[in-house]
Formats: C-alpha cells, sequence, structure tokens
C-alpha cells in the first residue's frame, strides 16, 4: 500500500497535551475531539490538513501521556502516516494498535521539511520525498506487528486468533 | 546471560525460562488498570470488537479521578459509562468518589499491586508500582482493551539500565529529587524503551513514598517501567495490605545493562524541572528570582502522606506569600483523613492553602487550579508540558512538596533552607 501527501513537520518531543490538550478529554465524540488536534502548538493544523497528509517529526514523538486520543484524532483527520526518528514507546502501541501507520527513519525525519510532497510505501518501506528528489529505507516491522497492522489492529488481530 | 529483574517478571509471567531483550512475547496480566478519562475509550473498542465477557471481573481495577469529583456533564457521562461497565461486568475494583483515590496512589494502598507481579494500566504513570519491584507499565485504551478481555498483553522485552544509588540524602531532599536529577542526566527519551532499575546501599535509606515518586516518573525518561529491590521497607509497606502469596524476583548478577549510572545521593541538591520538559532541571541554587501565583501539592506523584508530613513540616506557623494560591490534595481518602487526624490540614488552612478532595484535576489543566495566561506555578506533578495545567503561555516548575511549600511561603522559588 502506498499513501502521499503534504507534510506537517515537527520537532523533538511533541508530547500528546499538545497533540490532543488534557482540557478537551472529556469529550467522548471523536470527530468533535480532533477538531483540537496540535491547537497547542500549531494552530493552522486542522485548517489546513487533507486526507493523505503526513506528520514528519524528530525524536521521541508521542512522549507523555497513555491517552489513546493521540493517535485517534490524527487518525480521524485523516493522517495517513507518521514519520519520526523515534517515538515514545506507548504512543508506538498505540499507533499500531489503532491501525495509524508509524514509521521510524532518522535519515528521513531529518530531511523531509514541511510542505513536502511524500509518498510512502508500507510494503517496502521506501519513503519518497518527492519535492526534494530523495528517497529514504524505514526499518521494516516485525512479523507480530505487521499481524497486527493487517488484521486492522489489536483487537482484530486477537478475533481472528479466536480469543 | 543472565536477566535483569524486569526480565526475570517478564519471563515468569510468559511462562518462560528465560527472555532476551528485543523479545517479543506475550504475557499474562496480574491487574488491567483505567481511570474515567481512558476506562471509556477501553470500554467502547471493547464492546465494538464484539467481546461481551471479561477474563476475570477482580483483576481489572477502574478509578474515577481524573476530572472527579465531575467537574462538568462531559465528565460525568464518562463516569456514568465506567460505572455501568462495572456494574454489567461485576467489577470489583471499582473506585468512584468516596472511596477514590488518584490511581496510582490509590491501587498500592488497597494491596492490589504486590512485588513480582504483572499490571497494565490505561495511564502513562502506571509505571509508579515499580516501587514494589513489581512490573508496570503504562498502555493505551486499546491494550487495556485485549487486557480485560484475554488476560494477556503483548510485550518487546527492554533492555535495561542500572542506577546504582549510593550513600544518604540530606534534609529536605526526597524521592523527587532523586528523579528529577536523574531525568536532567539522561533526558526526556533517555531511557526510551528501557527499564530503570535501581539498585545500590542507597535503596534502604528511601521511604517508600520516596520509590513510589521516583517509578513514577520513569516514564519522563521515556521508560518503560522503573524497577526497586524488594527489601525490608516493601515488606513492611505490603504487610496487611497484601493478602495473597507474592514471588519476589532479583536480577542476576550477570545480568546485562546498557549503561550503569552511579547517583550519589549525599551530593543532591532541591532539583526544579524549568518548563517546558522535565528535563530542563535546576538546582534551586541555580534557578534565580522565579515569582510564582500558584503552588500545587498532590498528585499520583507527590499526594502520600510523607509529602503531606513535609508540606507541613514547612507550612507550621507560616503563611504562604500573598498571591500565591496553594492547593493541597492529598491522594487518596486515607491519606486525607490521616493529614486531618494528624493535625496537617489545619496547618495547611490555617496556612492559607486550600486542602482539597483527592483528584488528578490541576495536574492535567483539567479543573481545581488550572493556570491563565501568562501565570506560573511550582507544582509537585509530573510534566511541565506546554499547555499542561491550562493557557498555553502559562509555566510550570516541577518541584518536590518541601521546595513547592517553601515556594509558597516565599512567592518564588527556593529551597526550604531559604526561608
Amino acid at each position: 500500500m502506498v499513501v502521499n501527501g503534504t507534510v506537517f513537520k515537527y520537532g523533538d518531543n511533541v508530547d500528546t497535551d499538545v497533540i490532543i490538550p488534557a482540557r478537551y478529554l472529556n469529550i467522548a465524540d471523536v470527530k468533535e475531539l480532533s477538531s483540537h488536534a496540535m491547537e497547542d502548538i500549531d494552530t493552522e493544523f486542522v485548517k489546513k490538513v487533507q486526507p493523505g497528509d503526513i506528520v514528519v517529526a524528530t525524536r521521541n514523538f508521542g512522549c507523555g501521556s497513555s491517552r489513546e486520543h493521540a493517535p485517534l484524532v490524527l487518525r480521524e483527520n485523516q493522517v495517513s502516516c507518521v514519520i519520526a526518528t523515534s517515538f515514545a514507546r506507548i504512543f508506538y502501541r498505540n499507533a499500531i494498535n489503532i491501525g495509524l501507520p508509524i514509521l521510524e527513519c532518522e535519515a528521513a525525519a531529518n530531511a523531509i521539511q514541511a510542505g513536502d510532497q511524500v509518498s510512502v510505501d508500507f510494503d517496502t518501506g521506501v519513503i519518497t520525498n518527492e519535492t526534494r528528489g530523495e528517497t529514504y529505507q524505514a526499518a521494516a516491522f516485525p512479523p507480530f506487528i505487521q499481524s497486527i497492522i493487517k488484521a486492522g489492529g489489536l483487537l482484530k488481530s486477537l478475533k481472528e486468533r479466536g480469543a | 546471560m543472565g536477566m535483569t529483574m524486569t526480565q526475570k517478571i517478564l519471563a515468569h509471567h510468559a511462562g518462560l525460562e528465560s527472555v532476551a531483550a528485543g523479545q517479543l512475547i506475550e504475557a499474562n496480566v496480574d491487574l488491567n488498570l483505567a481511570n474515567d478519562i481512558t476506562g471509556p475509550v477501553a470500554i467502547r473498542e471493547l464492546e465494538k470488537a464484539g467481546f461481551d465477557r471479561v477474563f476475570d471481573n477482580q483483576k481489572i481495577a477502574l478509578v474515577m479521578d481524573h476530572f472527579t469529583p465531575n467537574k462538568d456533564i462531559k465528565s460525568a457521562q464518562q463516569c456514568l459509562e465506567c460505572r455501568e461497565f462495572a456494574k454489567k461486568h461485576g467489577i470489583t475494583n471499582f473506585f468512584d468518589v468516596g472511596e477514590m483515590g488518584i490511581e496510582h496512589a490509590l491501587l498500592p494502598e488497597k494491596g492490589l499491586t504486590a512485588p513480582g507481579e504483572l499490571i497494565i494500566g490505561a495511564d502513562s504513570h502506571t509505571c509508579t508500582y515499580g516501587a514494589l519491584g513489581a512490573f508496570s507499565t503504562g498502555v493505551g485504551s486499546t491494550d487495556l482493551a485485549a487486557g480485560m478481555a484475554t488476560g494477556k498483553a503483548w510485550f518487546k522485552v527492554p533492555s535495561a539500565i542500572q542506577f546504582v544509588l549510593k550513600g544518604r540524602k540530606a534534609p529536605w531532599i526526597s524521592g523527587k529529587d532523586v528523579i528529577l536529577h536523574i531525568i536532567g542526566l539522561i533526558g526526556v527519551d533517555g531511557a526510551l524503551y528501557q527499564s530503570m532499575e535501581f539498585t545500590g546501599e542507597g535503596v534502604q535509606s528511601l521511604s517508600m513514598d520516596d520509590r513510589f515518586t521516583i517509578c513514577n516518573m520513569a516514564i519522563e525518561a521515556g521508560a518503560k517501567n522503573g524497577i526497586f529491590p524488594v527489601d525490608q521497607a516493601t515488606l513492611d509497606y505490603i504487610g496487611g495490605r497484601v493478602k495473597r502469596n507474592i514471588q519476589v524476583f532479583e536480577a542476576d548478577s550477570d545480568a546485562e545493562y546498557t549503561k550503569t549510572v552511579e547517583i550519589d545521593l549525599s551530593t543532591l541538591r532541591p532539583t526544579v524541572a524549568c518548563p517546558h520538559l522535565p528535563e530542563n532541571t535546576k538546582t534551586t541554587d541555580e534557578i534565580g528570582h522565579i515569582e510564582i501565583q500558584q503552588c500545587v501539592i498532590g498528585s499520583c506523584t507527590n499526594g502520600r502522606i510523607d509529602d503531606m508530613r513535609i508540606a507541613a513540616d514547612i507550612l507550621k506557623g507560616r503563611h504562604v506569600a500573598p498571591g500565591v494560591r496553594t492547593i493541597i490534595i492529598p491522594a487518596t481518602q486515607a491519606v486525607y483523613l490521616q493529614c486531618i487526624e494528624e493535625g496537617l490540614a489545619k496547618i495547611f488552612i490555617q496556612a492559607g492553602a486550600i486542602v482539597s478532595t483527592p483528584t488528578c484535576g490541576p495536574c492535567l489543566g483539567g479543573h481545581m487550579g488550572v493556570l491563565a495566561q501568562g501565570e506560573r506555578s511550582v507544582s509537585t506533578t509530573n510534566r511541565n508540558f506546554v499547555g499542561r495545567m491550562g493557557h498555553i503561555t502559562s509555566e510550570i516548575y516541577l518541584a518536590s512538596p518541601a521546595v513547592a511549600a517553601a515556594s509558597a511561603v516565599k512567592g518564588c522559588i527556593c529551597s526550604p533552607e531559604d526561608l
């Protein structure tokens, strides 16, 4: 599967409190919740984001709270993929568990700039920067994690295994 | 090759002789925790996926602590959802207003977490129970839903950083200074995906409440878990609380660590994390003149009885500075009652502070102490991210109860020695 979109670029340590501020965590409706995505660091994000767009950041993306609302609001805004140098571990689990594709790739995270047009091939892990004519190789997921992604999330994969 | 303490607990719960760092395993979970924010998401995911029962109604804890007593109708609806789920499935460990406390202070106090156990919680500070020699870690709502349905969770076995604690801490130095010092040293991703294993003769000088505070903030260094060895202090703490058999695990003498960091407790100074990351640490000697408008003493990090006693020691016979709103939140009903019985509540109120029912409220900018534009708070909580406690231009300085109480009295951030 290949996705393609415009890049929103952020720096190190983007925490889940800015991805979705806790003051909105009383909102049960994901659509309403997602209208506040990233607003504490980027008020333009929800106004500009288009289906398929890609979020790129450097170190420790998604640090802080375990709130699954963070990957959920990105998915609800139809972000197709998050690329970072590294992810905080709970965000990493949550993204995989809810089926938001994420890739660790330092070269891509450093080189890609805001507004670049980028495509990602999830089968090969190849990230193509169409704006700069560069490609980067992300590490492949271990088979166990691939099986969760293929099933469409953790609970569906458990159901498939007969839990 | 030997195993770390964490790896031994994981191997045991996965039914394996041994595990190695990087290995993916499925392990049995002893307790699954959720709160009024993450619980509803887990419940909806569980039901959407077609699971109509839980694996064990005694191995789930639901604690209504974040936006409680409910701050608005939406929060009330979320608690209602948890309450109905608990009733439907006969969840025995459902803690509502009147019984609840801040989850990570409450569960150990109730004896629901014990050495050698494996606990997951849909709250990042679930790593707190490592203080008891348990493996405990924060997960998301979907992981928690899977845990509630199947009693199992998947893990990548972590490598570990060993922290060798030496010496004894000076007066006014507490677990908070230890962990802030460490985070300042290694950074907010310094232990990413890894365990933080604490050891050394310095451990015995740390109270259980110090250890809870230290493990609580392991996540602030990116760690999967923090863990202390089990000693007499641990056994004394769980005595009378934990009624089941426990199994104590120790790291092998040839366990491999990615690095070893020595911390001499006797050299630590009161430490503060400046905005907007827990790694931006300075000692009170270096911090300069920082005026504050609010002081929060409480949270899953520092709302236990030791913390309350330290704050009372400083506030006794003193008054908070004009213009410093001082909010003291004992973490559980038991701590709250103890504050009343020991006369601490009276000291707080006479000093011009307020004493609140247990709640996470201000720590995450929920209620009970939200900051306005440009305001500054010293706080014994765990995160000082942008907008965490209110307006995005507000600032949070993380500190120990001693530093927070002293700062409230002086009106600017200071050490208790400065009073």
